[in-house]
């Protein structure tokens, strides 16, 4: 009897377990019903939106016409896992609250998880669905930057614009009709001259590295190495990878402190490095923040970060910037008025923030 | 004569039981560690006695660093080791559990509320709940390995590719952030007490699982169906039951490693936390020498290999080995570790020994 019970227990739990994985891939084959249904009016779409684009309606009377008429721009938004960081998450919500029936939108969401497949391999599947069902334009934040020629030829044979935002691929510029992206070097090369400008004599820096060979890490690394190589009173203390973890990044601290060696800047790659090694300081009474003991400098603009910044414990902290869906609305009201957006590849403005300067209205506005 | 004959096989029979002793493996890797940080830098073993930013005393230094940053994978080590004694594979899914266990807490504690001002439930609270959760992971992960016969490493990949995902689910894809300081003890230092809280928290776990491999048949019971599982069964034991219990218990294991992990940065970040730690924790088991393919154990042998564990990780950082190098010189380190520590080794090298005995005796 107790072993039935636990058979179908176990039953149970692997069914909910398998509905759980499938959840993810069940529901964009749902949603992508809806689009296909809309094929025959989305046909009709651009002569219809080009009316009042040749008014020169203000642009608020355009959203709101194709809405009126019930007939909605069809897109297809492929992005990756929204739990695979503050940001991703931020980026989707950011997606979904911008692509809605209000704004004109019918849209379809697909990510690549790679904890449950080849997130590649799922995204391209994805984008075959959505230009089999005739989405009218495909968005696209791909996980690897290879593998995509094939997809976006059958996209353009097919008619189907294709914007990729967040990151970009290697594929011919013609395939693609905008690429709206985060410029990391000059994340970097903000964050070095913020710094630069606090007028230390020497700069002894902990660098904290992110996941070695990601685009974020090296665009943040490559201004510090270029400006310490140039400066002689700046000096790398340690520069280690802490793989965006906050612990890692605690032990690499601990460990400097240890050994006795002086430092006054921590330059860490993300908040999260950050954080842990604000957690080492405290435990060795190093007092950090504005007009302490040692700089601190943090990415991404985590909302709890920014009130660190706030609060005068932490420095500096850069943005990588995740709301791409005003960029891509605005792609996407040029195209449908039949215009070509200015540049190929268009880079998010991202602001770097500093603590003497930073307002509650920033953390709000920005806090990811 | 006589006598010194004695003597010497006496103390050659001591030197054959130190080294076949099973500690032995573990213990001389950290001593000829401790001697490489002696002699490169004897700074290495200075610990000063300071104050934190809060005015509390603490003790700071590489070797705290050591015992300090070390505490989960020990206790992960005495899970896991029972796990492999008892079903002869491993668990891939600690990393992802406690990645789940430490958004259980943060979410008991926060009440849904992504930055709370004051905490919504009681600490102990949070972590039970964290507890029943981890262990009915376990448990699930227990069922499908002695009930449907699944090898380990298969049947709790469904928790390594699903537990980081499950893990955000519970906090609604928010990163909580916990201010009250009392929460950051449990990863930090209780005021007025310099000795980083994990040690205490994994000595506890050593002494709990040492009394309960004492007093009852745990050991015993783990050990036969291990070795043989068909005839445990002959002789009245529910191998099955067994099997389930080893990974409960690895269950507690991580919520406990999940509590200390989330409590030291006041935080969780689900893709990130106890990220690979599940390799180390299985790398502990190995360095104690003990196979993998189930059997027999040593649990003091798997903690201090998880100790060695952690004093390579701190050696390689207090030396600044460059980033993109220190996977590999770990590498290294590790398969020399593991290859000498292999029983197959170890019975080679017995056998090499017995028979430069035997020819020096012909001689």
């Amino acid at each position: 009897m107790k072993r039935k019970m636990a058979v179908l227990l176990t039953g149970a739990m692997v069914m909910a377990t398998l509905a759980g994985c499938g959840g993810g891939e069940a529901a964009p084959a749902a949603e992508t019903a809806a689009p296909a249904a809309d094929e025959a009016p989305a046909a009709e779409e651009a002569p219809a939106e080009e009316a009042p684009a040749a008014e020169e309606a203000p642009e608020e009377a355009e959203a709101e016409a194709p809405a009126a008429s019930g007939e909605l721009i069809t897109v297809g938004i492929i992005n990756n896992d929204p739990s695979e960081s503050g940001y991703r998450t931020a980026n989707d919500a950011d997606l979904k609250a911008a692509f809605t029936e209000e704004n004109g939108y019918s849209a379809s969401f697909a990510y690549g998880n790679p904890a449950v497949g080849n997130a590649n391999e799922d995204q391209v599947k994805a984008a075959q669905q959505f230009i089999q069902d005739g989405v009218d334009y495909l968005l696209l934040s791909a996980a690897d930057t290879a593998g995509w020629d094939t997809v976006l030829q059958d996209a353009q044979a097919a008619g189907v614009e294709v914007i990729l935002f967040d990151r970009t691929i290697d594929a011919d510029e013609s395939l693609y009709a905008a690429s709206i992206v985060s410029d990391m070097d000059k994340e970097g090369e903000t964050a070095v001259n913020w710094l630069a400008d606090q007028g230390l004599e020497t700069y002894n820096i902990i660098h904290l590295q992110g996941q070695m060979g990601s685009a974020a890490q090296q665009g943040r690394t490559k201004a510090l190495d270029e400006k310490v190589a140039a400066e002689a009173n700046w000096n790398m203390v340690e520069q280690q990878t802490a793989s965006w973890n906050a612990e890692n990044a605690q032990q690499i601290v601990q460990s400097v402190i240890s050994s006795g060696k002086e430092f006054n800047v921590i330059y860490a790659e993300n908040d999260d490095m950050a954080k842990g090694a604000v957690a080492a300081l405290d435990a060795a009474n190093i007092s950090h923040g504005v007009g302490k003991d040692v700089i601190v400098m943090g990415f991404d603009c985590n909302k709890w970060a920014l009130e660190e910044l706030l609060a005068g414990n932490w420095n500096y902290d850069g943005q990588c910037n995740p709301f791409q869906s005003s960029y891509i609305d605005d792609v996407i009201k040029t195209l449908e008025s039949g215009g070509t957006p200015a540049e190929k590849v268009i880079i998010m403005e991202e602001k770097g923030f500093d603590a003497e300067t930073i307002t509650q209205e920033d953390v709000d506005t920005y806090g990811i | 004569m006589a006598n010194s004959e004695n003597a010497r096989t006496s103390s050659a029979g001591f030197l054959k039981n130190l080294v076949r002793n099973q500690c032995f493996i573990p213990i001389a890797a950290l001593l000829l560690l401790a001697v490489f940080n002696l002699i490169a830098d004897p700074s290495f073993f200075r610990i000063t006695l300071g104050y934190n930013s809060a005015g509390n005393p603490v003790l700071s230094g590489f070797i705290i660093d050591i015992i300090n940053n070390g505490s989960e994978l020990a206790i992960l080590a005495i899970g896991m080791t029972l796990v492999t004694a008892a079903s002869g594979g491993q668990d891939i899914s600690v990393g992802a559990a406690i990645a789940i266990a430490g958004s259980v807490i943060l979410r008991v504690l926060c009440g849904g509320n992504a930055r709370p001002e004051t905490l919504q439930a009681p600490i102990i609270v949070a972590f039970l709940v964290a507890c029943v959760v981890a262990m009915l992971f376990g448990a699930f992960n227990g069922i499908l390995v002695a009930y449907f016969k699944i090898q380990p490493m298969i049947a709790t990949l469904i928790l390594y590719t699903a537990g980081r995902s499950i893990a955000a689910w519970i906090n609604n894809n928010e990163l909580p952030v916990i201010s009250d300081p009392k929460f950051a003890y449990f990863g930090g230092f209780i005021p007025g007490i310099p000795i980083p809280t994990p040690c205490f928290i994994a000595v506890a776990c050593m002494i709990v699982i040492g009394i309960v491999l004492k007093m009852t048949n745990l050991r015993l019971y783990t050990q036969a169906v291990g070795i043989n599982q068909s005839s445990s069964k002959l002789n009245g034991l529910n191998p099955e039951l067994i099997k389930v219990l080893a990974f409960v218990i690895l269950g507690l294991c991580v919520a406990v490693a999940g509590l200390i992990k989330v409590s030291r940065v006041s935080s969780i970040n689900y893709s990130v936390i106890a990220k690979d730690i599940e390799m180390d924790a299985i790398l502990a088991v190995a360095l104690g020498g003990n196979a993998l393919s189930g059997g027999k154990f040593n649990m003091t042998a798997s903690i201090i290999g998880a100790f060695v564990i952690q004093c390579l990780t701190t050696t390689l950082y207090k030396f600044g080995v460059s980033s993109t190098a220190l996977p590999a010189y770990k590498a290294v380190v590790v398969i020399l570790l593991v290859v000498v520590s292999a029983p197959t080794v170890r019975e080679y090298l017995n056998k090499i020994t017995q028979k430069m005995k035997l020819s020096k005796e012909v001689a």
